[in-house]
């Protein structure tokens, strides 16, 4: 894998801000402030973080779904398509929409607001792929969509029911089969297992995976569940207040984590075998409308100097997949 | 032995449809458990195996179809409303329905203060409001004449705790009080009922899909399994050593936190769920790894494994077999 890593997406200084006028005075919510991925081909990449840390904006962003009052303010972003790198920020509606679907495509977190309650699932079906792929006719969308859920082992007679008929767990594999039913080289899942019951999420991973085995293609997932991370990421990006602050592989990230935020999140899950006490992350995480001065960590951090309160840390290189922000390593205190 | 609360042979029967076309669901089934002063007991399982309406009906607002709920030994009367005689509260999972988003939190607790008639004057109900807040965190100064809007998730499920505790109850019934709360900030609030169960002695029936928390926080489980209980022991036992092969399934399900651990089986799933409630015999036949002939026809009794009460008929007449 080290050698012939193709980057598939990369973003460079991205920085989408949420523009709001409330009761006449201009508000500026950092969602996504500053944010450099490389993300390659052939990975499952997952981005971690607490509630309102952006990890969502940051999707619509990749995604290319910038809509008021969401506004790209900065930064350029890349896909890979064919052999070259398109700039993707500058494109136009039209060609937007032709990368959906085929190129890119979204697996929601609320998979009932997918299909159109009024119609059986291969109208939903119909819809997405009939808006994709030029002169087929319905039989033939239809074979393709029955070719992909017989693959991914669900009961064939699913296009003939209503959403309503399925169950939470079920919808939410359909809609998955559905994003990649014309076999996207990016698929983009926003806390795709959150709402599922463990047996159910543990069923639906499994078929993300295989998905991605099958395809060779890319899988970003965002999740705050680290359980969740470190079962099905390769590589994990850790989200705090619209910035990325540490990335290393999933091994990593749970074995050598630098940045006390990393650490926090990590040591505060309960583990069997182990009922020792575990403390949660001090405070509560800042509002993006109104970030801390320095390092947006600072006010929560149990190690914070005076730097932290002033700047923001630049990305240390450990190693070849693992950067992290944080002024205790600038200055080689951590470990 | 003392038992602070009884819950005996418990059912309740849901008829769906109409009148010529009418099945009627078990939601819960000859469900039978006791939890003792000063214990944290879970009652764990996935969405639609009756733990919330369990819950529903040891607080009054379900009528059981047929069992007893006893209070130190006292049956509950059915127009009786345990948290006025029992000293039962209760939280709820979603913080933010909790609270009307147009009245201050704070008139809650002064609501609560004079209808349970706690305090003499306006001083001593705010000195009461702000020693009860203390015990969660909190300062009656940071939270009076503010909105539910004004706080995060973990600070408003601190402050619904906080408002249970009022009255000193005996009892909480806390139903999934984490899983709207952030992961990150979810382990303040189960830290906060190991301090309860600790200093004031409150006994908590933990309801939650989240094996690991409970684990972490209670004494006793109970697992259900569309609307059995399953499985029961102390935690220790059933989690890490289970018997029951959904208990099995269900705890090698939990992610864990370390990428050395990966699932390296596959898991089925149930494909229909109303047919697993109507099922005969064992709920768990149709995707049991161990199924046996006599599953699919006859309902396994409760056999005690190592002091844990384990329905399956693996255990029936040979507890060797494993």
């Amino acid at each position: 894998m080290a050698e012939t890593k193709q980057t598939v997406l990369r973003t460079e200084h991205l920085k989408a801000f949420y523009l709001l006028e409330v009761q006449g005075t201009q508000k500026t919510v950092k969602a996504v402030n500053d944010v450099d991925l490389k993300i390659y081909e052939n990975e499952i990449y997952g981005i971690a973080g607490e509630s309102g840390c952006g990890k969502t904006t940051l999707l619509k962003t990749l995604f290319n779904e910038v809509v008021p009052p969401l506004r790209l303010i900065d930064g350029k972003m890349y896909y890979r398509i064919g052999t070259q790198e398109v700039d993707v920020t500058e494109m136009s509606a039209e060609e937007k929409r032709k990368l959906r679907m085929e190129y890119i495509s979204y697996i929601p977190q609320g998979s009932m607001s997918v299909f159109n309650p009024v119609l059986k699932i291969k109208g939903t079906y119909e819809d997405f792929i009939g808006s994709h792929v030029n002169g087929q006719s319905r039989e033939e969308i239809f074979e393709l969509a029955r070719k992909r859920i017989l693959e991914l082992g669900l009961p064939k007679n699913i296009l003939d029911v209503y959403p309503h008929q399925l169950s939470g767990g079920m919808r939410q594999r359909v809609t998955i089969a559905l994003a990649s039913s014309l076999n996207p080289r990016i698929m983009i899942g926003d806390e795709p297992t959150t709402a599922l019951d463990v047996v159910v999420q543990r069923g639906v991973i499994q078929m993300l995976k295989e998905i991605q085995k099958n395809l060779k293609n890319t899988i970003i997932l965002v999740t705050h569940d680290m359980g969740v991370h470190a079962n099905i990421a390769d590589r994990i990006g850790i989200m705090y207040a619209g910035k990325i602050v540490e990335e290393a592989t999933t091994e990593q990230i749970f074995a050598e984590s630098v940045h006390p935020y990393t650490q926090f999140l990590i040591n505060s899950l309960p583990k069997f075998g182990d009922k020792s006490l575990r403390a949660s992350v001090p405070g509560s995480p800042p509002s993006l409308a109104d970030l801390p001065s320095g390092c947006p960590f600072h006010p929560r951090c149990p190690h914070v100097k005076d730097i932290c309160r002033q700047q923001m840390p630049d990305f240390t290189h450990l190693d070849e997949n693992h950067k992290v922000a944080c002024w205790l390593v600038e200055e080689g205190q951590h470990g | 032995m003392d038992k602070l609360l009884e819950v005996n042979d418990l059912s309740k029967r849901y008829a769906q449809g109409n009148l010529i076309a009418r099945i009627t669901l078990t939601a819960v089934e000859h469900v039978s458990f006791y939890i003792k002063p000063a214990e944290i007991f879970t009652l764990a399982g996935e969405s639609g195996c009756g733990k919330t309406t369990t819950a529903k009906i040891i607080l009054g607002f379900e009528e059981a179809t047929s069992g007893a709920i006893l209070h130190n030994g006292k049956p509950q009367t059915p127009h009786e409303k345990p948290w006025i005689t029992e000293g039962v509260q209760a939280i709820f999972q979603d913080p933010f329905s909790t609270f009307n988003p147009m009245r201050t939190v704070d008139s809650y607790f002064h609501e609560t203060v004079h209808n349970f008639r706690l305090a003499h004057s306006k001083q001593d109900a705010v000195d009461r409001i702000d020693k009860t807040l203390r015990l969660v965190g909190l300062t009656y100064k940071e939270f009076a004449g503010k909105y539910p809007n004004e706080f995060s998730g973990g600070q408003l499920q601190r402050i619904s705790i906080a408002r249970a505790l009022l009255t000193d109850p005996k009892l909480l019934i806390a139903d999934e009080p984490v899983s709207m709360v952030d992961a990150s900030l979810r382990m303040s609030i189960v830290n906060l009922f190991k301090q309860l169960r600790d200093e004031l002695g409150v006994s908590i029936l933990y309801i939650t899909h989240d094996l690991a928390t409970a684990y972490y926080v209670s004494d006793r489980i109970a697992i259900m399994f569309r609307g059995n209980i399953i499985e029961m022991g102390t935690v220790e036992e059933v989690l890490m050593n289970p018997k029951h092969p959904y208990s099995r399934l269900l705890r090698d399900s939990i992610p864990q936190a370390d990428p050395h651990k990966r699932w390296t089986s596959t898991v089925t799933l149930a494909e229909l769920e109303h047919e697993e409630y109507l099922r005969k015999g064992c709920k768990f036949a149709g995707r049991c790894p161990d199924v046996m002939d006599i599953c699919k026809g006859v309902v396994p009794t409760d056999i005690s494994v190592d002091d844990v009460l384990v329905k399956c008929h693996k255990y029936s007449e040979d507890i060797s077999v494993d």
